[in-house]
């Protein structure tokens, strides 16, 4: 086992040298935008693979970055979970490069598109790649920040109010988290996740972790957008261009959210039982709030953001069952939902693109004028209504399987309640959209072009065949060995400390 | 501005500027560093900007020429952590560490500092000159 290996800084240095390069000579060469931007994803989608297929279930991949041992030092950390999670962002970031190469076409500034886009993808690999607390906050902010420009993009009036929304939030929720970093700190007198776990192991001031936990999970909640810290995200994720409302809602919040909060929960601080049945009910609340706002949208992207909130729930109430059955669920989930929920936003941009309008109620019968993108929105809305045998529906079998295995019958109907009821909203959404008579409006409408057809067909690919990966074999490579980093709690830090 | 505001900028501007590079150049033996020596030197281009108007400022650099150096500062930085990682790490000091105290001293950790300084400069010289152009923008409607 090498630390020595250039492959984990790569994934901050590609992205960053791609958006800086990009912003100096982006705008001087035609389509070099573009050319940089999917370089860039897609050496990141090589290396994460690379990364993938380099680390094992029993172990971990640590870089002290200069050669400065741990704990002085900086590391950076490659384990089961962060691997998963890499593969699952720079694939969805590299599918959403190539549908932006022509639907940016309508936008100016795309030099400085694709650097937002860039810097946000070189944040959210830093915050799954940093060993250390305080390196993650900065890499949470460099993708956050990224963000709030990048919704503000076409500088409309709502667009902007949406950023200016989102930022403020934004702001909140990385002063609730760098509080408690703070506070650990002054507990533990370091920043080293690994070395702040041991330390934290003989810690006897309950109060004070309390304290933090509650800052935490507020800063993450809020980042995550969990009920009732969500009003942001359905004004921010549908003002940005479609291809960054996927990112938002596909990848941002998981990694910035889910993947800090379940990091630190777990394998930092130690998951207590109180803890646990806070993010059940939590996850229960937003599931059944989520999509119940959804309903009233007319607004297909506002739906989708709602709907978005829906899902993490399940997330969220599969982390708060706390067993590796309920682990192999969230992480099925959460590529399930990147995937698919990326895809109904590209779908979402498509409709834009082709009628102009996102309205539900102004457009329907679009099947026969837009085949391609009816086929991908079909396999991402069942996908996200959990019908088999579509990706969605595994997952949320296993997250329902897993509470019932322990032994909360309650959550486990809600949770098939809450499934039935988002098969209700799409199959309203699919009708709305594409069934149904074409109207003389959309007489003259054609499809979108090749690269948005080509990622949307890929995208829905993998969103139908992602029950696969539960299959002996593919499962113990890509979906146990993050499930493991998750279930193996605090011996994380044994695991990162062995290594040195 | 007036006359005094004028004289005492011109005066000062270049002190201002001499001082964020001292502290840049000094970073790794006293406090402060890139970051804040290239707020300093950012501090004098804004304080020639607030007297002289933006006019005066702009056709000595432009803003795409602030754009360039912002990159470019960036490009260094990182370049320089790579150069690092072709040394064994990434970010690994590179170069002989020399005698501790000089000036010439602490290997690539003065380079990266220069780098920085360019990108902090850059960065919130153009974030001033943002806000500059946006509220003349709209004062046009």
């Amino acid at each position: 086992m090498s630390g020595n290996s250039l492959l984990i800084p790569c994934f901050v240095a590609v992205p960053l040298a791609g958006a800086f390069l990009n912003s100096l000579v982006g705008r001087r060469v035609r389509a070099l935008p573009e050319f940089l931007g999917a370089l860039a994803a897609f050496i990141l989608v090589g290396l994460s693979l690379m990364a993938l297929q380099s680390v094992r279930a029993d172990s971990v991949w640590v870089y002290q970055v200069g050669g400065w041992k741990l704990p002085l030092g900086i590391s950076l950390v490659l384990d089961g979970l962060t691997a998963f999670m890499l593969v699952t962002v720079n694939a969805v970031a590299f599918a959403i490069v190539v549908y932006a190469r022509d639907y940016m076409e309508r936008y100016t500034s795309k030099d400085l598109f694709y650097t937002l886009l860039l810097l946000m993808l070189a944040g959210m690999n830093g915050v799954l790649i940093a060993g250390d607390l305080f390196n993650l906050f900065v890499f949470l902010e460099i993708a956050a920040v990224a963000s709030y420009a990048l919704v503000a993009f076409g500088t409309e009036r709502h667009e902007l109010e949406a950023a200016f929304k989102y930022g403020v939030m934004g702001s909140v929720a990385s002063l609730f988290i760098l509080l408690g970093i703070a506070l650990l700190y002054g507990m533990t007198s370091t920043l080293n996740l690994a070395d702040m776990s041991q330390s934290l192991a003989g810690h006897s001031e309950a109060d004070l972790l309390l304290m933090v936990s509650a800052l935490f999970l507020m800063g993450f909640g809020l980042k995550t957008a969990l009920v009732p810290f969500h009003a942001w995200l359905p004004d921010a994720h549908p003002s940005a261009p479609a291809p960054i409302s996927a990112m938002l809602s596909g990848v941002l919040i998981k990694c910035l959210g889910i993947y800090a909060l379940s990091r630190i929960f777990f394998n930092v601080i130690g998951m207590s039982p109180r803890v646990l049945t806070l993010l059940m009910y939590w996850g229960a609340l937003s599931m059944m709030a989520g999509v119940i706002l959804a309903m009233g949208q007319r607004d297909l992207k506002r739906l989708l953001a709602y709907s978005t909130i829906s899902q993490v729930g399940y997330v969220v109430l599969g982390l708060g069952l706390g067993t590796p059955l309920g682990f192999l669920g969230v992480v099925l989930h959460l590529f399930n939902h990147s995937i698919a929920k990326a895809l109904l936003f590209l779908v979402s941009g498509a409709l834009e693109y082709a009628t102009g309008t996102r309205d539900l109620h102004n457009m329907g019968g679009l099947r026969s004028r837009m085949p391609v993108t009816h086929t991908a929105s079909f396999v991402a809305a069942m996908s996200i209504a959990g019908m088999p045998p579509f990706g969605g529906f595994w997952s949320k079998l296993l997250i329902i399987m897993a509470a019932v295995e322990a032994g909360h019958l309650g959550f486990a109907v809600w949770a098939v309640i809450v499934s039935v009821l988002t098969l209700a909203l799409f199959a309203g959404v699919m009708k709305n959209i594409f069934w149904g008579e074409p109207g003389l409006r959309w007489q003259g409408v054609r499809e979108v072009p090749g690269c948005m057809q080509a990622s949307m067909l890929a995208l829905a690919l993998f969103s139908l065949l992602s029950g696969t990966l539960l299959v002996p074999g593919i499962r113990e490579k890509f979906l146990l060995q993050a499930s493991a980093a998750l279930a193996q709690g605090t011996n994380y830090a044994h695991m990162i400390m062995s290594q040195i | 501005m007036s006359l005094i505001v004028k004289t005492v900028t011109r005066l000062t501007a270049w002190l201002i500027l001499l001082y964020g590079i001292n502290i840049i150049l000094h970073g790794h033996l006293t406090p402060g560093g890139g970051f804040a020596g290239g707020v300093i030197i950012a501090l004098s281009f804004i304080h020639l900007t607030l007297a002289y108007g933006k006019d005066a400022v702009l056709r000595q650099l432009s803003k795409e020429a602030v754009h360039v150096w912002e990159s470019v500062g960036a490009l260094a930085f990182l370049a320089i952590a790579l150069f690092g990682g072709a040394a064994g790490y990434f970010f690994a000091n590179f170069l002989p560490a020399g005698e501790p105290f000089n000036l010439f001293s602490a290997g690539s950790i003065p380079l990266s500092n220069i780098a920085i300084g360019i990108k902090v400069w850059a960065g919130l010289f153009s974030i001033f000159l943002a806000l500059v152009l946006l509220r003349i923008n709209r004062g046009d409607k």
